[in-house]
């Protein structure tokens, strides 16, 4: 009997080209976007492969992969991380109405490679026992010697420091932006911490009177400890608005499924999704059309910081290199 | 009886006297050595790219400060674990003492908690908001003062804490197989206890101590989950933060490659102080008349054993615990036997994969140590200094070159479209594992071939045994402990690495170690308590069957 070495070549090891079929690599973890997956493929019976990992080793894994990859839709949780993918060519341009109709312009790239698909509201946290909110105004006010000894920071290398500072960058400028963040390490009361989380907690123990967290932290804390004398507090109302960075999506520019993965993403920009994607994590919907949880409504509303969140990104660098000339650990 | 020929002349060999085919044996080793040298390799050429300015900036800023801080690091955490590690062993090995049967086994239950989670719940309990401090402060007033746990001695302690067992279980297995004879032979030539201590037994174990320091300071070097989690910079968070917050890989690939020259400097050094020293004895696993310690002394020999077990493992277990299940409603489900399954698989199936490529490694250096041999051994265990992600991408772009290359043969030559066989596939991860945890199985197997006579070779080559006969009947017999620690070894470090699992895994793949990826990604620490716990859980299995197969009978 002949042996055909090709044929069986074929059976063992040729990928099945499934019509229906969409493979996501995502810096978004799995609890939070399995769910959106799974109501999509019960919807319309894409099913839905995916990795999950650091934006970093998926960016490093999609380049190296070039043409041959898998993925059609990259997935992370800060805009840095999709401007640095659309920089490295790895995405491409998505034309589409719903899209540019669903999401504000400030949460997308203006050439379309990515687009937010949820609002994380970065914002100050301050004692209620020890703090009244006339005393805020700013995060640029939070350098202002009043609050010597009463501030607490996270660590510089997280990522929504570094966009909070590259987006004041944008707009004051290097120089007026390292004055602040000076300011800021004179007044910490004790050193940077490793999470939002330990921040907050820090505040409630009296450790520092005020901070910088993301609303979700403060959500999920107080979902577990009600009684905890902590508020959120609205900054730069009057000037700039606050701080926001966006967990977001693009599509792969070596995508095998691109209309699939456009349907999707537009799927994932309309109401039922936007409030699975943002509720899942106390988030706010990219979507303005779309209401927030009950829970995230009750900390009231406020003006987001409208500049376009692509300055996150290409000033990142120069946003790192500040606060490590301010000593900002 | 005991011999030992500390002083003998440099070894030419074993292959000398058995007629087998070296050369067979040195080009598998070869392979093996290629296929870690790969992604090394990968690295290395980020130094092909110009240099990039960030260099400079680092200079002017960050560099100084992490490296004094990686080097404080490495030596404190390497004399703590040698203190830690060789005391313990010496006292569970060759004393009696209440409790000493329980500490024998339970000293290397640390190893199954994870650096970063011991950092996690050390300033969970301990610092200022912890409940250590609020209750403190609820009792003495607001002004107590109380050591701060996010410090460098706080890191310091936790990494003492979590990697001294690898020290330990080396030093214990070379205490074990000297027996007390050596000692009795130091003072047979008039030393005290204490200096024939120092004088015979601790040199006689160096290759064993030795062996579980430097993987204890591979490991410290390349942590980055507890330095993270004390904010503490090292030259491990430079590299990831040239990557993650830089956007530069290619510095960060460059920063990798200066770490791993600094070990291998460092690992060479330590072999030319050693020198041409030899360590054979016995392979006797026997416990001789121990020393039975009474009063005040077998008090402090309890109270420190106590002390290490129940911060290095009791208390992080019960914290875990507790929070384990406060979250277990909403956490656990039958997935869980997945994750375990899942972890348990690959942990057996890389451990079988590594072991014996280090075992090919160890006998094909003892066949014929020339420098090219030796060159190949030290390449194919440098992976384990490399923190684990940089590591991760180097072995994910060299197997993406590859199914590259073999797609591409596929498509010229039998016109057949073939997707990626090794990326994302259960085979890439298994070998990432061997890469990475080669130098952990490497350590074991090589100090327990070290301390085998080749006088027993030369007999058994002269009644006639040939080279497969030798391995199988004597070699492994005699290695036995020393694999049965490898093996056990990379079964527990794999089942605990996280970042080659998350960038390699089949879609939708799920560990116990990516899940806690999965929840502490978003700051979920306390649900991520469940994984983890049963991560400690699991781990027992091997810690446990560790100790019982090398224990004394």
């Amino acid at each position: 009997m002949k042996f055909n070495l090709p044929l069986l070549f074929l059976i063992v090891f040729a990928t099945p080209v499934a019509a229906d079929e969409l493979v996501v690599y995502s810096a978004r973890n799995e609890q939070l976007i399995k769910p959106l997956f799974d109501a999509y493929t019960a919807e319309t019976g894409t099913e839905i492969k995916f990795i999950t990992d650091k934006a970093g080793p998926l960016l490093a894994r999609l380049k190296a992969e070039g043409a041959g990859t898998r993925a059609d839709l990259l997935l992370t949780v800060d805009a840095g991380n999709l401007w640095k993918a659309a920089q490295d060519g790895v995405l491409t341009s998505v034309r589409s109405n719903t899209l540019d109709q669903n999401i504000p312009s400030h949460l997308r790239d203006p050439d379309g490679k990515w687009f937010g698909l949820s609002v994380r509201a970065r914002t100050i946290v301050y004692s209620t026992e020890r703090v009244k909110p006339g005393e805020l105004s700013t995060y640029e006010a939070l350098a202002e010697p009043q609050w010597k000894g009463r501030l607490c920071l996270r660590t510089s290398k997280k990522v929504y420091n570094q966009s909070l500072i590259a987006t004041m960058i944008a707009r004051h400028g290097a120089d007026a932006t390292r004055k602040v963040v000076e300011g800021w390490i004179a007044n910490l009361a004790t050193s940077v911490f490793s999470n939002d989380t330990k921040v907050m907690q820090a505040i409630a123990a009296g450790q520092c009177d005020v901070g910088i967290v993301n609303t979700y932290y403060f959500g999920r804390l107080l979902k577990k400890d009600p009684k905890l004398a902590l508020a959120l507090f609205w900054p730069n109302q009057d000037a700039g608005g606050v701080h926001v960075n966006v967990s977001g999506a693009g599509i792969v520019r070596h995508a095998k499924h691109a209309d699939a993965a456009q349907k999707f993403l537009e799927w994932l920009s309309e109401e039922k999704a936007q409030r699975m994607f943002a509720d899942g994590n106390l988030e706010y919907p990219a979507n303005p059309n779309v209401e927030a949880h009950a829970t995230v409504k009750t900390w009231g509303d406020f003006k987001q910081d409208a500049t376009n969140l692509s300055a996150a990104g290409r000033l990142q660098v120069e946003a790192i290199k500040l606060m490590d000339q301010a000593g900002y650990k | 009886m005991s011999s030992t020929s500390a002083m003998a002349t440099p070894s030419p060999g074993i292959g000398e006297w058995l007629d087998v085919n070296v050369g067979l044996w040195r080009l598998a080793s070869f392979m093996v050595a290629a296929i870690v040298a790969a992604p090394l390799l990968v690295l290395a050429s980020a130094w092909l790219v110009p240099s990039s300015e960030l260099w400079a900036h680092l200079a002017d800023t960050v560099l100084l400060g992490l490296i004094r801080n990686t080097l404080v690091l490495t030596i404190s955490v390497g004399l703590g674990v040698t203190v830690i590690g060789t005391g313990l062993a010496w006292l569970t090995a060759m004393c009696e003492f209440p409790g000493r049967r329980v500490f024998d086994w339970a000293l290397m239950l640390p190893l199954a908690v994870p650096a970063y989670v011991l950092a996690f719940v050390m300033i969970g309990l301990l610092d200022f908001s912890g409940p250590v401090q609020s209750w403190l402060r609820g009792v003495f007033g607001k002004d107590v003062w109380f050591p701060p746990i996010r410090s460098e001695g706080g890191v310091i302690l936790v990494m003492v804490l979590a990697f001294y067992p690898y020290v330990y279980m080396l030093a214990r297995a070379a205490f074990l197989s000297q027996g007390r004879s050596m000692l009795e032979t130091g003072r047979l030539f008039g030393l005290s206890p204490a200096r024939s201590f120092m004088r015979v037994t601790l040199p006689m174990a160096r290759p064993a101590i030795a062996a579980g320091v430097a993987l204890a300071l591979m490991e410290t070097l390349a942590d980055f989950g507890a330095v993270s989690v004390f904010n503490y910079d090292t030259f491990t968070t430079a590299i990831y933060k040239a990557w993650f917050g830089f956007f530069n890989l290619n510095v960060a690939a460059q920063l990798a490659t200066v770490l791993l020259l600094f070990v291998a400097v460092a690992l060479y050094a330590e072999r030319r102080l050693r020198g041409d020293a030899r360590y054979h004895v016995s392979l006797k696993v026997a416990r001789d008349v121990p020393y039975q310690l009474r009063g005040g002394k077998a008090v402090m020999a309890f109270s420190v054993s106590a002390l290490v077990v129940g911060v290095a493992f009791v208390i992080p277990l019960i914290q875990l615990a507790l929070w384990g299940l406060s979250v277990a409603a909403e956490e656990i489900d039958a997935r869980y036997l997945r994750f375990l399954g899942n972890t348990l698989a690959l942990g057996a199936l890389a451990a079988l994969v590594t072991t014996i490529a280090a075992l090919l490694l160890s006998y094909t250096y003892r066949l014929r140590p020339d420098r090219i041999t030796q060159g190949a051994v030290r390449t194919a265990t440098l992976g384990y200094a490399l923190p684990g992600s940089v590591l991760a991408v180097g072995v994910m772009i060299s197997f993406v070159w590859l199914d590259a290359r073999i797609a591409s043969i596929s498509l010229h030559m039998l016109d057949v479209t073939v997707g990626p066989l090794l990326t994302g596939t259960v085979v890439a991860l298994i070998l990432a594992y061997a890469v990475r945890f080669l130098a952990v199985a490497y350590g074991p197997v090589d100090s327990a071939f070290e301390r085998i006579r080749p006088s027993v070779l030369q007999v058994a080559r002269c009644l006639g045994a040939g080279n497969m006969a030798i391995l199988r009947r004597i070699s492994i017999p005699m290695l036995r402990t020393g694999l049965v620690s490898a093996l056990l070894l990379v079964f527990v470090e794999v089942m605990k690495e996280m970042p080659a699992t998350l960038l390699l895994r089949p879609f939708g793949w799920t560990t116990l170690a990516t899940r806690i990826f999965e929840l502490t990604s978003e700051g979920e620490w306390e649900r991520a308590a469940l994984p983890a716990v049963t991560l400690v859980l699991a781990g027992l299995i091997p810690v446990v069957l560790l100790v019982r197969r090398t224990a004394p009978r």
